[in-house]
């Protein structure tokens, strides 16, 4: 399943983020001082891409334009949801660093799941306000999970091309499986 | 704009002070108060609408929807609902979850309704002359079919003449009914079989453009927001009702309502704002229109040395006869793929078992679910898997789901109320309402009817039943009705066939709180049709 740019605009466009048309860039985004250069990762975008590429099935190709473009978007739109991911972030580096002695986007596949294995991410409660392990959930984890399934073609990996959250049209409902 | 961000924690300048007397006070503004407004104001009446809580934004409906499909919020939290203004106490058999089943904003709980608009049928309004159960309706069908016919032009009503069994109507429906769901033809040999048919739903939700609004787009997120516009919210007659002059008052939730000398008329509606300030709204005639909790909530809390049980309670009606409808649903898995959650609503239901013989069982409106199983979106950020491992829990976690629910009549009784909960206080400092719900014996045999056919039919097609509701422990429908009650008789009703309170010659309620009985339909459409009889009635006296 081949994640586009465009999948990503329509996945902004459903959380209610119009680009207008404009490409957004990653140098728009954290670029209002938000980021502490002493704990916080040097380009957040390439961790959250190296967090997608652990957390996407490996189904999904395409994910650099398509996470690039959505979390640029969606940061550019929400300074408070900037803010906390930032945090989240820097928890998640700080981590790596301490635990792994590698930057998180450096560490292998199989480490980057295994930090946030033992972080405990998995069991922990999705809160935007909670832990800094809840918000890792919250902001990076379940934030690339409600882009990629909320967006045709990540409801094509599970058999349903207009999942809701998408606003597909009127046809699917009508559709059989082997349509 | 944050998905954090609620519509009532921003600071705005509106003007909330009062109009100088109006004709109408309107208290309340979903689909009751917005209808009642905007006919009134269109007869080139001067009317405020008095709302307890905000305006929401349109702009804010995708965070809506994705506060509603992100296991971070609640159900409650998607229209702020919840804290001090809202707090309740429940204390019947079954516990009553109120903030669930309303939503507080200018457009009421239509924000977050469904969206099902059938009309009541015609035992509805005769259950003790056909079955000596409840009481009669002083009004029938037929005085009401005009106005269904115009409410349903007003909300845009999508439908089609394919249910045999539906009522007499005179007109065809605004918009083509939507075509039924894949996963509705996987019930249509085994229902065949048994004789049972399925037919389309009268629903409020554009299935073309209609009145400036879209045609649905499919985001699957009807109840609890629909983000499109497609689906009719109390919004519309709200904007239509302003248009025509009609003034409405956001964060204004009114604290009594005052009696002149004689106990005969009301005077004026106090409400508070904001600030913190209290204000009175004269009015030449109140129209209450606040549901089936806050309006009787209000009238008790009106009490007066006239009234010490409660205004326009002389017959100590006011908060009693609190129905539901009881939902009675069954689930199943079938051996290949049913196609769920790829609309937000259903399309197809069966009315074969509302019209009935014998008194018990009652009616019931068997549905057939097109979202019996979560969203992958929903297992996703609920699961605390990822990666490969994750699209095996969804797998594993849908696919394969099929459901049928029923709604389920539940009879008018004395013990079930709305009543005032004086050890506790809201934001204002006013006793919170309490809730007292049972079912009742005749909808739990309604309930097991039900189920029997649910059965029935889910054998036929092979499929593995995999729960069903306890009819002892169901959960309700939201649709709560009942508690100021129509009747001819000021013993035992509190509003007259006119919708005016016997007690007070200037009060008119429009509501589901004036329904008699309850019947098994969705009762929006309803509402409507009695608000607009309501102002026709209130327009003649003023």
């Amino acid at each position: 399943m081949e994640l586009s740019r465009r999948d990503a605009i329509a996945a902004l466009a459903a959380v209610g983020i119009g680009t207008g048309g404009v490409a957004l860039y990653r140098s728009d985004a954290f670029g209002d001082g938000s980021i502490d250069s002493e704990t916080s990762p040097d380009d957040p975008i390439d961790t959250m891409i190296a967090l997608a590429a652990v957390v996407y099935p490996s189904e999904v190709s395409g994910i650099d334009e398509f996470v690039e473009t959505y979390v640029v978007g969606r940061l550019e739109d929400d300074e408070t949801h900037e803010e906390r991911t930032v945090q989240a972030l820097a928890h998640l580096e700080g981590y790596a660093s301490d635990e792994f002695g590698d930057s998180f986007v450096d560490l292998s596949p199989e480490d980057r799941d295994a930090v946030l294995r033992e972080l405990g991410v998995q069991n922990a409660q999705p809160n935007p306000e909670g832990s800094d392990v809840e918000r890792i959930r919250y902001y990076l984890v379940n934030e690339l999970l409600y882009a990629l399934f909320t967006s045709p073609t990540g409801g094509e990996l599970v058999g349903h091309e207009n999942p809701p959250g998408h606003g597909g049209g009127l046809d699917s409902y009508r559709r059989g499986p082997d349509a | 704009m944050s998905v954090l961000l609620t519509a009532t924690s921003v600071t705005d300048e509106v003007d909330r002070s009062p109009s100088e007397r109006v004709d109408v006070c309107v208290v309340g503004s979903g689909p009751a108060g917005a209808l009642a407004a905007y006919s009134l104001a269109e007869r080139g009446h001067d009317v405020v609408v008095l709302e307890a809580g905000p305006r929401f934004s349109f702009e804010d409906r995708l965070r809506r929807m994705e506060r509603f499909l992100r296991p971070a919020f609640d159900w409650v939290d998607v229209w702020e609902m919840g804290g001090d203004r809202d707090a309740y106490a429940s204390t019947g058999e079954l516990h009553y979850p109120l903030n669930t089943t309303r939503v507080k904003g200018v457009g009421g709980t239509t924000l977050h309704w469904l969206g099902l608009v059938p009309r009541y049928h015609e035992k509805d309004f005769e259950m003790d002359s056909r079955y000596g159960l409840g009481e009669d309706w002083p009004i029938s069908y037929d005085d009401l079919r005009p106005y269904y016919a115009a409410v349903e032009r007003e909300m845009g009503v999508a439908g089609a003449a394919d249910n045999p069994f539906e009522p007499p109507r005179e007109s065809p429906f605004p918009m083509d009914a939507f075509p039924p769901s894949y996963a509705d033809s996987l019930f249509e040999a085994a229902c065949e079989a048994l004789e049972i048919t399925m037919h389309s739903i009268p629903q409020a939700r554009n299935s073309e453009a209609y009145d400036g609004r879209s045609q649905c787009v499919g985001y699957g997120t009807c109840d609890p927001v629909c983000p499109s516009g497609a689906k009719y919210t109390a919004e519309v007659h709200v904007a239509k009702a302003e248009a025509e002059g009609a003034r409405v008052i956001d964060r204004a939730p009114v604290q009594r309502l005052v009696h002149d000398e004689s106990g005969e008329r009301l005077e004026a509606v106090e409400y508070a704002t904001p600030d913190g300030e209290t204000h009175r709204q004269e009015a030449r005639q109140v129209v209450l229109a606040c549901g089936a909790i806050e309006t009787p909530r209000l009238l008790l809390l009106s009490e007066s040395d006239e009234y010490p049980d409660g205004l326009a309670n002389s017959s100590g009606a006011v908060g009693r006869y609190l129905m539901e409808h009881p939902f009675a649903g069954t689930d199943a898995l079938l051996m290949e793929e049913t196609r769920q959650n790829h609309v937000g609503f259903m399309t197809s239901e069966c009315h074969q078992f509302y019209d009935h013989d014998d008194s018990t069982p009652g009616s019931l409106k068997l549905e057939f679910i097109n979202n019996a199983e979560p969203a992958p979106v929903e297992i996703a950020l609920r699961d605390g898997s990822w990666g490969d491992d994750l699209v095996g829990a969804i797998r594993r976690g849908s696919g394969n789901s099929l459901r049928i629910g029923a709604l389920v009549e539940q009879l008018p009784r004395e013990e079930n109320r709305v009543q005032l909960d004086t050890s506790r206080t809201d934001d204002h400092g006013n006793p919170v309402p309490e809730i007292v719900w049972s079912v009742g014996d005749h909808a739990i045999e309604t309930m097991r009817y039900a189920q029997r056919i649910q059965r029935r039919i889910f054998n036929e097609m092979g499929a593995r039943i995999t729960g069903q509701t306890d009819p002892h422990n169901p959960g309700a429908a939201r649709h709560p009705m009942g508690t100021t009650r129509m009747g001819a008789d000021p013993e035992t009703s509190v509003v007259d066939a006119r919708l005016r309170t016997h007690d007070i010659e200037n009060l008119t309620i429009a509501s589901s709180s004036v329904f008699t009985t309850g019947g098994a339909m969705n009762p929006t459409l309803t509402i409507g049709a009695l608000s607009l009889l309501a102002a026709e009635y209130v327009d003649e006296d003023l």
